[in-house]
């Protein structure tokens, strides 16, 4: 693959913090018009990593390209060129709607303005409230917003830090049709989320915990690099039969699902051995697939017992 | 595109930031208020005069007759807290110089024929030009000069001089105040005010407008954008500027309609300075927002600034009655020398060439302030 085709070819990016590694020697390839879903538990890295590869912070190690620059020295371009939504609502609050578009507009020194800022409120749907005040929004509008502002001046590169966070399902469903739309017109899109549908949605993804990636592929891909086995059980008694598992060598997750529990372990003789040391007459086993979440779970704790 | 293009400052979005915040200072009613307020509010406070004894006046003698009596009264006058005799010009033109540039608060002029009129009973006069635009720092002396030349040639005046003595005063002194003859407080106060006022809310609204930004999170989408640092920092200055000079013109208007106060320098000039020294201050503030972490910080800090400003500057006391030390601290603030081109133009009627040795420590000041701000300013959140 030749190295135009990567919207981000990244090796070795680390960054730390008054002596903590908060990003460790992450190497990330993002291919052109791709979605990329960057998954990982609370302060895993993720802001940090994105924050380096739009120039707001400086790797300590590490180089690469973003869009073709190089991130280390061409930062001035790849801001140029990259349309950023952060984590928290960044926009000016006493600011109309409109006035925050044309605000960034002019900021990228964007060509027919009024018409960009125009088009944007007209496919954001925006266009009645366009005189709102940015901080009278509810929260699902102000994630529309800031969409709509950093797609104004025709990035070719998104990258959304959490960008539905606490924005309700419809509107998230929308959100990725949108998403969906960008990346079939070229436009690479790396974002950062915690639901596990919306890593579904994502071309390929990669997970990271502690600082380090420690999964990456397309969906199918990261479930069987796992290597997780999974076992569904129904039956009376399931609370019971939940405390009676944990604990037990071979068993790392017990998890209820309303009326049945999923049990998983990484080590299948051991996980047999475990469940036929509780079997009970009464219980139905199904082995099932793994489903990301446990995935996550399971590489998580294994990065626990590693690097913690 | 070109590297270079991509470096040059570009108006375009100095504009965006200048427009911006025109529309977020509109929207800001309270500290809209706040600007305009401010400027009434320390006028009505500091319409009363604020009075202190100040000594070590410095002073210059023109005496013409070098005579015992004369000598002796030097020498009293000497010798007195209130005066040091600093200079000796050689003619009243150079004394008179020295008063307009204010290297010298009086000068004292001896006549030829002192010693010879005193003998002779026929009261020599002795002319006492002071710079009254402070009456606070010359009141004081000028009711002591009597009373030293008193003493002393009632000392002198022995033997068969004695008769001259009974005399009311063996010495007619006159009196002749310049720049604010009738000594009214106001003239001195209300424009130093223009710069106590200016101090207060263009550091304070300065220091918090990149705080904001961060503690907003707007700063983080800021540095996300090709947007460089001198035109966040002169597109937050620029808007401030008019503001600043909304607050000199309220200003103006008050001391002349309401306080009477007389201005005989060119306004013009006064208006064009005031830019030096408006800028100085704001940047001052966006040097304090880089360094604050939070809004109530560059609050404190702007508070620390405005302290001295009003304290050391000659405002609030005669500059000349400080301790040392106090004058050295008040000389590096910029109201210390704006104070003094306000009042020399508006009061003395001062020229571009008379206040020239003021002006060039506001742009001292100013270039260290930009310059520490943009060095300071953070082009990332590291
Ligand atoms: N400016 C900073 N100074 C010091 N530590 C920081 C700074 N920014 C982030 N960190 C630390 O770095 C770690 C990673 O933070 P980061 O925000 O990148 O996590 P995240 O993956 O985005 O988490 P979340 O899912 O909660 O958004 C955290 O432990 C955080 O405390
Ligand atoms: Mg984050």
């Amino acid at each position: 693959m030749s190295p135009t085709d990567l919207a981000i070819d990244v090796t070795g990016v680390t960054k730390k913090f008054d002596g903590k590694t908060v990003v460790d020697a992450i190497d990330l390839s993002v291919r052109r018009g791709e979605i990329y879903g960057f998954l990982g538990p609370n302060g895993s890295g993720k802001t940090t990593f994105i924050r380096m590869l739009c120039g707001l912070l400086t790797p300590d190690a590490g180089q690469g390209t973003c869009l073709g620059y190089d991130v280390l020295t061409q930062q001035a371009e790849i801001k140029r060129h990259v349309g950023y939504m952060t984590q928290r609502f960044s926009y000016y609050e006493d600011l109309s709607i409109r006035e925050n578009l044309d605000f960034i507009a002019r900021i990228y020194d964007v060509s027919d303005r009024a018409a960009a800022v125009q088009h944007s409120l007209e496919r954001l749907g925006l266009q009645n409230r366009s005189a709102q005040l940015a901080g009278q929004l509810s929260g699902g509008w102000k994630q529309r917003l800031a969409l709509a502002a950093c797609l104004i001046h025709n990035p070719q590169l998104l990258l959304l830090d959490e960008p539905t966070a606490g924005v309700d399902p419809k509107a998230r469903r929308e959100f990725w049709d949108e998403i969906h739309q960008l990346a079939a017109a070229g436009l690479t899109v790396l974002i950062t989320t915690h639901y596990m549908d919306e890593a579904e949605r994502c071309h390929r993804l990669a997970y990271l915990a502690y600082g380090k990636l420690l999964a990456r592929g397309t969906l199918a891909e990261v479930l069987a690099g796992a290597r997780l086995n999974t076992w569904r059980v129904t039956g009376p008694g399931l609370l019971e039969l939940a405390a009676g598992l944990r604990g037990r060598p071979g068993v790392e997750q017990v998890v209820a699902f309303g009326n049945t529990l999923h049990v998983s372990g990484r080590d299948a003789a051991k996980l047999d051995a475990a469940i036929n040391a509780v079997r009970d007459p009464r219980h139905e086993w199904t082995r099932v697939r793994s489903g990301l979440e446990d995935v996550f779970i399971s590489l998580m704790d294994e990065a626990k017992d590693n690097f913690a | 595109m070109s590297a270079a293009a991509l470096h040059r400052l570009s108006f375009y979005r100095l504009w965006a930031i200048v427009r911006k915040e025109f529309i977020q200072m509109r929207r800001d009613r309270v500290t809209f208020a706040m600007m305009v307020g401010i400027p009434l509010m320390q006028l009505m406070l500091f319409g009363f005069a604020i009075n202190s004894d100040p000594k070590h006046l410095p002073t210059a003698i023109l005496a013409a007759d070098q005579g015992p009596f004369a000598r002796t009264l030097v020498a009293a006058l000497r010798h007195s807290d209130y005066f040091a005799l600093t200079r000796e010009p050689a003619t009243e033109a150079e004394a008179a110089r020295l008063l307009q540039l204010g290297d010298v608060q009086f000068v004292i002029n001896l006549p030829e024929d002192f010693s010879r009129k005193l003998l002779r009973g026929e009261q020599p006069t002795v002319l006492i030009e002071a710079d009254a635009t402070d009456p606070a720092a010359t009141g004081p002396a000028i009711s002591a000069v009597r009373a030293i030349a008193d003493t002393v040639l009632n000392r002198d005046l022995t033997g068969p001089l004695a008769r001259l003595r009974a005399r009311a005063g063996p010495i007619d002194f006159q009196i002749h105040a310049h720049y604010n003859p009738e000594n009214i407080t106001q003239y001195n106060v209300v424009p130093g005010l223009m710069g106590v006022v200016l101090t207060m809310t263009m550091v304070v609204i300065t220091a918090l407008a990149i705080t904001r930004e961060r503690e907003r999170g707007t700063m983080e989408n800021l540095l996300a954008t090709p947007v460089r640092p001198i035109e966040v920092m002169v597109g937050k200055i620029l808007p401030y500027i008019a503001v600043g000079y909304i607050q000199v013109t309220l200003i103006l208007l008050a001391a002349r309609f309401i306080f009477g106060v007389p201005m005989i320098g060119n306004l013009a000039l006064l208006y064009g300075v005031s830019l030096i020294f408006i800028a100085a201050n704001l940047s001052m503030g966006i040097t304090f927002s880089t360094l604050a972490q939070n809004q109530l910080q560059a609050v404190q800090m702007a508070f620390f600034f405005f302290l001295p400003s009003i304290l050391l500057s000659g405002f609030m006391f005669p500059f000349r009655g400080m301790p040392q030390w106090a004058q050295w601290v008040g000389s590096c603030l910029p109201n210390t020398h704006f104070l003094r081109i306000v009042r020399g133009i508006l009061l003395k009627g001062n020229g571009l060439a008379e206040i020239a040795p003021e002006i060039w420590p506001l742009l001292l000041f100013l270039a260290v302030a930009m310059t520490v701000g943009v060095k300071r300013y953070r082009q990332t959140l590291d």
